[in-house]
């Protein structure tokens, strides 16, 4: 083009460029940190990656394609036990067997997502419930795996599980011990995976018709938006990343029954309290969360049916008075923005002192 | 050949008949003008054309296709473009990217290819100095503004604007004129609903007059404004 643009389109804030530096220091420290970690901190970082990745997921569903779903224990139940099947009835690898669970709850949401994309708000919300539920009804029955009891992993499998072995000689350390190492990298490849990813698709067009459809459908729809596949889109997303998360922890878990595995408290009522208290609709917001609601958990822990109602209150408290979240306070005041969605126009300097 | 067609199209919400009956056709590149009073069904018509809302009888073509029973979003990329009677914003995105929205997906382009025509519409409209503005901030005529900014993002055929200029100054009257006036010139085929009769008559060349959901009026808008239906209806609103 000849002439020059008077316009521009700027997406990153100089904010955004600090938090990239700190994230790739991040990622190195997490990577090299089973080198000079305990065994406890490891777990405890496995546990807050996991979480996170149900958060962002849960997040893209509800915070950005509007889909509230109550049931995405569903999906990290049939992960799980996918990959169960696919150890102990095939004799896979539980590595690659993680696999196997993000198809399997793939393959599932598509005939669940058919009936509950019938089901508008709060049916909706309730319809993902009930699939969760005749699901963990239905595995209780698959007897090989254990029925309503559950089982455990084969300690062939897990003793010989991939790359355990070099990690054992390398760290010096037990497989118990080596399984936590490569579960905590797993889990660290697949939060980067999925943060990365979901930055990606929201600065994507498909990003921006993702919040249209969030707004308003049929304006959507009247700007030539696919408001149809754009749920479908999200509903699948989110469905195989939580089922990969599902496989994931119970790989770590070891141990699985339906009751644990498809709990509605543990996979989807911490996960909305994560998000609700971080933020909803931020990349930010589930991250703050996630370490919000660990360090509850931490001091918490002890006091059984007492933690469940503090975390209640704080959850009622935090939508009353800080309806988008910490994070949200925390950017409306500062204006700070780690993983900046917006497209800004600004006047180019240049064209601007030619007129 | 006519860009848009429709055949004895109707539309009840119950017992109530909202559209009744109604067959007319636009030339390209036309400009028709529809009155009527409030709830006559002037906006449902827009959604039975727009497939916001399905017709329960009739055809409807568009640039010569069937699209009686295509989906609103397949009918924009082939076309019709509208403004909301009452403002439909994208909330929590701000200005600009209402119109990338519209632009990306209304013409099935890259962000980078439009990027340059959203901001000229911006300009057009007077809209650049709120580019970066959430969009659910807006005072209300502004949404307005954004109404047609947003329908001009997907570079339609047909223009369905719906109530725009309601509200207005003289001067922001007469600056909206003009934008409209701009794009029939450049070949874009308009369907305007409108109050505001006189800023309404300067653009259109034909009118369409309809009460209770039939059309009881079509041609020249000076022998329609002078018809006895048309006074008997508008000595009702306009006074
Ligand atoms: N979705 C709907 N459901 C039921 N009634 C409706 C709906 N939309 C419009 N109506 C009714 O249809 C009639 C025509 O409305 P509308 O097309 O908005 O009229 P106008 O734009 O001419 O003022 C009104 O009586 C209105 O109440
Ligand atoms: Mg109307």
């Amino acid at each position: 083009m000849s002439e020059t643009s008077l316009y521009r389109v700027q997406t990153q804030t100089r904010a955004s460029y600090s938090a990239g530096a700190v994230c790739i220091a991040l990622i190195i420290v997490f990577i090299l940190l089973p080198a000079f970690a305990g065994r406890g901190l490891i777990q405890d970082l496995f546990f807050i990656f996991t979480m996170l990745v149900l958060a962002q997921f849960w997040n893209l569903l509800a915070g950005y394609g509007g889909l509230v779903s109550v049931g995405q224990q569903a999906f990290v139940g049939m992960g799980a036990y996918a990959m169960f099947g696919g150890v102990i009835l095939w004799g896979m690898d539980p590595v690659p067997a993680i696999l196997l669970g993000g198809v399997a709850a793939l393959i599932v949401a598509i005939p669940t997502a058919f009936f509950a994309f019938r089901l508008q708000g709060a049916y909706f919300a309730i319809g993902t419930w009930v699939i969760a539920e005749v699901m963990r009804l239905l595995v209780a029955q698959w007897k090989v795996l254990g029925g309503g009891t559950g089982t455990s992993l084969p300690r062939t499998a897990t003793r010989e599980m991939w790359a355990t072995e070099w990690i054992q000689t390398t760290f010096d350390v037990r497989s118990a011990a080596a399984r936590d190492i490569l579960t905590y990298w797993l889990a660290l490849a697949l939060v980067i995976m999925t943060i990365a990813g979901i930055y990606w698709l929201l600065r994507t067009k498909r990003g921006l018709a993702l919040a249209a459809v969030r707004d308003n459908v049929e304006a959507a729809k009247s700007v030539g938006v696919d408001a149809v596949r754009m749920k479908w889109l999200v509903y699948l997303v989110s469905a195989a990343g939580t089922g990969l998360t599902g496989a994931l922890i119970y790989v770590q878990k070891v141990r699985i029954s339906p009751d644990a595995a498809f709990s509605v408290t543990d996979w989807t009522a911490y996960v909305i309290f994560i998000v609700v208290i971080g933020g909803i609709g931020t990349i930010e917001g589930p991250i703050l969360g996630v370490l919000i609601f660990f360090i509850l958990q931490s001091l918490l822990a002890d006091y059984g049916s007492w933690y469940l109602m503090v975390l209640g209150l704080i959850g009622i408290a935090v939508m009353l008075f800080a309806p988008r979240g910490l994070w949200g306070l925390i950017s409306e005041k500062t204006g700070l923005q780690l993983f900046p969605v917006r497209r800004r126009l600004v006047v180019n300097a240049q064209s601007k002192t030619e007129d | 050949m006519s860009i848009l067609s429709l055949k004895n199209v109707s539309k009840s919400f119950g017992a109530l008949t909202v559209t009744d009956d109604v067959s007319f056709d636009v030339e390209p590149g036309q400009a028709l003008g529809i009155i009527g009073p409030n709830g006559a069904g002037k906006s449902t018509l827009f959604n039975l054309i727009t497939g916001n809302l399905m017709s329960d009888a009739g055809t409807i073509h568009f640039d010569g296709a069937d699209v009686t029973h295509v989906p609103p979003m397949q009918r924009c990329l082939s076309g019709i473009g509208r403004s909301f009677q009452i403002p439909q914003p994208f909330d929590h995105l701000t200005v600009f990217e209402n119109l990338l929205v519209a632009a990306t997906h209304g013409q099935g382009k890259s962000e980078h290819e439009v990027e340059q025509e959203c901001a000229r519409i911006l300009e057009q409209t007077e809209m650049a100095d709120v580019a970066n503005d959430p969009a659910g901030g807006l005072r209300l005529l502004q949404r307005k503004r954004l109404e047609l900014a947003r329908a001009m993002a997907t570079n339609p055929k047909l223009l369905l604007l719906d109530e725009i200029a309601g509200g207005l100054t003289d001067a922001e009257c007469t600056a909206l004129i003009e934008t409209i006036k701009g794009l029939h010139t450049s070949g874009v085929t308009i369907i305007w609903i409108e109050h505001v009769l006189h800023a309404l008559t300067s653009v259109v060349e034909r009118l369409l007059v309809l009460d209770f959901g039939k059309v009881i009026g079509l041609g020249d808008p000076d022998e329609i404004m002078n018809s006895r239906e048309v006074k008997e209806i508008y000595l009702g609103i306009e006074v």
